[in-house]
């Protein structure tokens, strides 16, 4: 491995197995300081085992990995003064007060009584939470809790910060507070590696995007990069009851250079390299008994992208994790 | 320096939060009451039968005070995953699980006083090698946190951590020759004995309190001491085994 100084976080060859399972099979990258790195996957892709060989609170088969020159293979928990971690439930103390818990969280890193008063107050201050501070951790709404968490990740001031899906099971406005925080961290300088499952988040925060599918890494692009082959198509989004089987056949035959894909039942997406014309797709279909209520033009974003990799529609796989999110 | 201010920060947020709570502090001064008024009735033998009963109460004190409480308190805390923010913390796992028991062990030690309290009011203890009894009740105590420490490690569900204790303490109470002394136990459970660190602390306390003890102190105490470490690494062990899988 090498030891550049700008290389925040260095992965080799990371293997993890339960049992017969390969969570994740044989993974590498590098993050470099002060990058904003998207991890993104479907679940089960192996995203949180790998954030918790990371952060050391699992042991990685085989491969190695330093977290700040540290090597974290040999010394799994010596990094553990230069990482914050953020995990995708929230973890603090439901018997202690807002304040209480950040000043606890604080002490761990063996911050000394009066800079984890101050530093506590200011991050409440920052959050938006100094009117809650003395309210039990218990009585937070969700999305407090959700930034209170992100608060005590970043209470020793980490160089390097894991951030597992912030912003899952929050409502709007406090999605939106958090990304803006998450932004000025990263003006900041501090490294973020974020996991998530919303691709317009990544899409708006990250510098690079790390694809994991299966336990492997498909893709490691620049945001720009990813977006590049992309920017100059055309995408039309059309909704609409479909009655007849073999639908997208007789749209292929009928507008050769177009592409269209079925996704879900009642959902048309057509691409194409020129300005689609919406009147004769539109007729086309209501002649074969689709009742099309709405068309829309579509800016070609980073979901598509995703979609190509892994194959799988993010809006299913948002349901499924808000899901799960809800059953916690 | 830092790690001590992570210990001890721990060590108050776990007094705080668990162990000086009402429930807690009346179940560990009710507990003890409970045991002396059922074996003082049961024995018959007025006031002066206080003195034969102590060590047993004292000893059955520490033990379900202890391994019940901290078993509990680190299944809870696994369950819903405050835990993992300890593990993250840059503290070494030997120091944190220390801080975890700390508590466990000041409550098991205070709870043991609680019968002496009472004791003393009600009969001489002037006789009491206090030398002896002290470090054996600190021992019995560390011991019995350990324990409750090793039963936190091996189960995943609060409810689990409640029955696997009472698997231990239960055949321990009546095998270690509190109540029952250990020569009149059936020949096939007498081994059973030496195989429990209450055993040897029961020793030293009936040594202390009324001269009634089988094996010389400096044994019992050794081999108390010899529990602590094996409970506390064997702990550990499977901490890294299974918790940081």
């Amino acid at each position: 491995m090498n030891n550049d100084k700008s290389t925040a976080i260095q992965v080799r060859g990371l293997v993890k197995r339960f049992d017969e399972v390969e969570a994740v099979g044989g993974i590498g990258f590098d993050v470099l300081s002060g990058e904003l790195f998207g991890f993104l996957g479907p679940n089960g892709a192996g995203k949180t085992t790998t954030i918790n060989m990371l952060t050391g609170l699992a042991r990685p088969d085989t491969g190695g990995i330093r977290i700040g020159g540290i090597d974290c293979t040999k010394k799994p928990r010596a990094a553990q003064h230069l990482i914050g971690v953020v995990p995708d439930e929230s973890n603090l103390y439901p018997e202690l007060t807002g304040y209480e818990n950040l000043c606890f969280c604080a002490a761990l890193y063996g911050l000394k009584k009066k800079e984890r008063s101050a530093r506590a107050r200011r991050l409440l201050d920052d959050f938006g939470l100094a009117s809650a501070s003395e309210r039990k951790f218990g009585a937070y709404s969700k999305g407090m809790k959700r930034k209170l968490t992100i608060a005590a990740g970043m209470i020793h001031k980490p160089d390097i910060l894991f951030l597992d899906e912030p912003t899952t099971g929050i409502d709007v406005g406090s999605a939106r507070q958090l990304r803006k925080l998450i932004s000025n961290l990263h003006r900041a300088g501090t490294t973020i590696f974020l996991t998530t499952h919303y691709i317009e988040e990544a899409e708006r925060l990250c510098d690079r995007i790390a694809f994991i599918v299966s336990g492997r890494i498909v893709r490691i692009e620049t945001v720009e990069h990813l977006l590049q082959p992309i920017q100059a198509k055309h995408v039309l989004q059309i909704s609409c009851a479909i009655v007849e089987d073999g639908l997208q056949e007789s749209l292929s035959k009928a507008f050769p250079d177009l592409d269209f894909t079925i996704p879900e039942n009642g959902r048309v997406r057509v691409e194409a390299a020129a300005p689609i014309g919406v009147g004769p797709l539109v007729r086309f279909l209501e002649d074969h008994g689709a009742e099309v209520s709405e068309a829309r033009r579509m800016r070609p974003s980073l979901e598509d992208i995703f979609v190509s990799i892994t194959g799988i529609e993010t809006t299913a796989m948002r349901k499924e994790k808000e899901k799960k999110g809800k059953g916690k | 320096m830092k790690r001590w201010v992570a210990f001890w920060n721990i060590l108050v947020k776990d007094m705080r939060t668990y162990y000086l709570k009402p429930p807690n502090i009346s179940w560990g001064l009710i507990f003890p009451l409970a045991w002396t008024g059922m074996f003082f009735i049961k024995s018959q033998s007025g006031l002066g039968g206080i003195r034969a009963l102590l060590p047993g109460v004292v000893a059955v004190s520490i033990l379900f005070g202890t391994t019940s409480m901290l078993a509990v308190t680190v299944t809870f805390e696994k369950k819903n995953r405050s835990f993992e923010r300890l593990l993250l913390a840059p503290i070494p796992l030997e120091v944190l699980m220390l801080a975890k028991t700390s508590g466990a062990i000041l409550m098991g030690t205070a709870n043991a006083f609680v019968p002496v309290i009472l004791a003393v009011f009600l009969t001489d203890l002037s006789h009491v090698a206090w030398t002896v009894f002290v470090p054996a009740v600190l021992l019995i105590a560390v011991a019995s946190t350990f324990l409750g420490l090793f039963i936190a490690v091996a189960v995943s569900e609060v409810f689990e951590a409640q029955t696997f204790s009472n698997f231990f303490r239960f055949p321990m109470m009546f095998l270690c020759g509190l109540f029952f002394p250990i020569d009149r136990l059936p020949v096939v459970l007498k081994p059973l004995s030496f195989i429990l660190p209450l055993t040897y602390g029961a020793d030293v306390l009936h040594g202390a309190v009324h001269g009634g003890h089988l094996m010389p102190y400096s044994v019992d105490l050794a081999v108390l001491c010899a529990f602590c470490i094996g409970l506390f690494v064997l702990s550990i062990h499977n901490v890294k085994r299974s918790w940081i899988a």
